[in-house]
């Protein structure tokens, strides 16, 4: 292979899938990889469990809503439940700079523990490295879950029975993640705080009340767009949105006109995307508005077998427009 | 959604405007907006789903990236390889190709390349780092040469001699003119509300009376431009082309003077190229021999390799003149894809290409 890693590499789709496809699935094959979904699906015995793993990076590492440990806990959990599992172990690997004040260190680790408990798992395990000043930003942390799977719920991942007619759920507000750490990183003044929540609770109350989810995601960099792009491309059906029915903050939906940003595409970290069959609808969304990380949600899209492998928005206006897979990170506008 | 966004999006007045359109409207005509968030604007509402079939919009030369030279990019990656330099950028610069690199290739390469939102975070780093050489890269129309303007006059006063601008910023009515007298043929222009708000609408009157056509300055919500085509609309049906104001609770004849008095002050027009329309006379601004110390392009003087100006069948300079359509470039989504774009209105949010092939693609429903 030529040519060097950009930042675009590093975007979670994109030039992200690419760098998967050619090297990583190439080089690694393997049950579970191959799916590509949140978590490998694995079997042992007659026990299945969901596995997987997530690095974070954030810069700052305090940010409105949450800190790097609180994300490395949610992102892993979540990934986990999305996945149909309930989620049971979590690993830690710090990678600290030298440097970094211990008191910062206690206050992150504080928060994963308080994030572990409210997400229903144990961190069991964990490596701490220490490297030169420079090496790395203040610290990057790594977390690996393991979660139990019933049978049932083991295609969730997969998408393989979403058919057209599904309605698509989503349980709130979008982009406030992603807008709350660029507020906070260039001084924007205002009072948009992270959705970063574990989904645990919440996912598996939807699941007990014995409705059909077909597929769910948490819909992290590349916002809604990128994880619906990915459920039309596979599932080769066509999503249908509805702008009016996309759950947003005024302010969020003003900063967003303001820097040129298009919010489906701005990252999320407590937010979860459900196709529903359209009568099962009712009962999932009866239980999410009785959630507190669910009081906002509603039906945003359908999944069509017109236009399939594409998602089209009908905007406010009464217009329609296609939502493309995101390209890259969305960089503000020159005027 | 916040009230005035809401209030510019209703359904109820969007059709009903619509209707007063479809009612008036039995010419076949073409109106060309000249400004990226227009463009995006249009794009990302549907409205040209909307439109009947007697009304063709086109995109012309209104996203600054797409009309600046690509060697502009080599050059400020080559000012980028100097010692002690720090870029500092708007963000849709940094993955737009040069002809032989990117900033973000040469950021990746270990070059400090920082994005910005206001010349002024220029000028912040500007006084932390006294000892590099910090260079800001201007690049829009009137909407942004203001605020540079304001940084190089800051830059004086606070005696800041590592403060510099790579200066690719443009005016726009020369474009305009340029436009029509290259043969394009439009019924209409939609003029920028950005532009509009530094220069006032006053610049547009001398298009209206060379070339009998209509200029409507136009707000960016869905019922700004729905009310805008309207205008033009009525102006085409009744052959009255005339300068009219749509975004008035923004613009006025005369413009931001203050903003204005800063641009004259530290910027001359110089003849510029344009990609698609060449060398327009009197459309670049360049600083004044006065702040030549900041001017990046003359202190530095850098030599650089330049590699073809375009690639081998991009048509993004017909695209840009509108004289033709994006889906009509053989590159588009085929090759250029915002992925792995190949023209500069590919690669810009608010490129014309990217515009087309991010919100347009078959979504008829």
């Amino acid at each position: 292979m030529k040519g060097i890693i950009t930042m675009d590499h590093g975007s979670g789709y994109g030039r992200t899938s690419e760098l998967i496809e050619s090297l990583f699935l190439a080089s690694f094959s393997g049950t579970g990889l191959s799916d590509q979904g949140d978590s490998a699906i694995l079997s042992i015995g007659s026990d299945h469990i969901a596995f997987t793993t997530d690095s974070f990076v954030i810069k700052p590492v305090f940010f409105p809503g949450g800190d790097i440990g609180k994300l490395a806990v949610c992102g892993t959990v979540n990934d986990l439940a999305v996945s149909g599992a309930h989620p049971r172990y979590l690993s830690c690997g710090f990678i600290l700079e030298e440097g970094l004040p211990l008191e910062d260190l206690e206050r992150i680790v504080a928060s994963m523990a308080q994030t572990a408990q409210a997400g229903g798992v144990k961190i069991v395990t964990g490596d701490t490295k220490v490297v030169e000043k420079g090496s790395c930003d203040k610290l990057y942390i790594n977390t690996a879950g393991i979660g139990t799977i019933r049978e049932e719920y083991t295609h969730i991942t997969n998408a393989e029975k979403v058919k057209p007619g599904d309605v698509i759920i989503i349980n709130g507000t979008i982009a406030e993640h992603g807008l709350a750490v660029l507020s906070f990183r260039n001084s924007f003044e205002n009072s948009i705080i992270s959705d970063c929540t574990p989904l645990s609770g919440l996912i598996e109350k939807c699941l007990e009340s014995g409705a059909d989810i077909r597929f769910m995601r948490d819909a992290t960099r590349g916002g809604i767009a990128a994880v619906l792009s990915e459920l039309a491309v596979k599932t080769k059906t066509g999503i249908e949105l509805f702008e009016n029915a996309i759950p947003i903050r005024d302010e969020v939906a003003g900063l967003c006109e303001m820097l040129g940003f298009d919010p489906l595409y701005v990252a999320n970290e407590g937010k979860v995307l459900m196709a529903v069959s359209e009568k099962e609808a009712g009962k999932v969304l009866s239980v999410l508005h009785n959630h507190p990380d669910g009081k906002n949600s509603s039906i945003m899209g359908t999944v069509t077998e017109k236009h399939p492998g594409s998602i089209v928005l009908n905007t406010s206006i009464g217009g329609r427009r296609i939502v493309d897979i995101p390209a890259g990170t969305q960089l503000p506008r020159i005027c | 959604m916040i009230p005035l966004m809401s209030e510019y999006r209703d359904k109820t007045r969007v059709d009903e405007i619509l209707t007063a359109i479809r009612d008036i409207s039995r010419k076949q005509v073409t109106f060309m907006e000249v400004c990226g968030g227009h463009t995006m604007a249009i794009h990302k509402s549907g409205i040209p789903s909307l439109l009947p079939s007697t009304i063709k919009l086109l995109s012309g030369p209104g996203c600054p990236v797409c009309v600046t030279s690509k060697y502009f990019i080599d050059e400020a990656a080559a000012l980028a390889r100097m010692d002690n330099t720090i870029i500092t950028t708007f963000g849709d610069l940094i993955r737009v190709p040069g002809s032989l690199t990117s900033l973000s290739r040469e950021k990746a390469d270990g070059r400090d390349i920082r994005m910005v939102y206001s010349p002024l975070d220029a000028l912040a780093a500007a006084k932390e780092n006294p000892d590099k050489n910090v260079i800001f890269l201007g690049i829009g129309f009137e909407t942004t040469a203001p605020s540079s303007a304001a940084a190089v006059l800051e830059a004086e006063t606070l005696k800041l001699d590592n403060f510099y601008i790579l200066s690719a910023h443009k005016v726009m009515p020369p474009a305009m003119s340029a436009l029509i007298d290259g043969g394009v043929k439009i019924n209409g222009y939609i003029c920028p509300g950005h532009v509009s708000t530094i220069t006032g609408s006053r610049i547009y009157k001398p298009l209206v009376e060379k070339y009998r056509i209509g200029c409507v300055v136009s707000g960016f919500e869905p019922l700004d431009i729905l009310q805008t085509i309207f205008l033009l609309v009525k102006q085409c049906e009744t052959d009255t082309p005339e300068l009219e104001n749509q975004y008035t609770r923004a613009v006025q004849d005369n413009g931001n003077r203050k903003a204005l008095s800063l641009m004259n002050k530290v910027f001359e027009r110089s003849d510029d190229w344009w990609r698609g329309l060449g060398i327009i006379p009197d459309s670049g601004l360049q600083l004044k021999k006065q702040y030549i110390k900041h001017d990046a392009h003359r202190v530095f003087e850098i030599n650089f390799e330049k590699g073809p100006e375009e690639e081998a069948g991009c048509r993004c300079g017909d695209v840009l003149k509108g004289t033709i359509s994006p889906p009509e470039c053989p590159l588009f989504s085929r090759v250029c894809t915002p992925g792995n774009p190949v023209g500069a209105c590919m690669v810009s949010s608010e490129g014309a290409c990217a515009a087309w092939f991010r919100y347009s693609g078959e979504a008829k429903p």
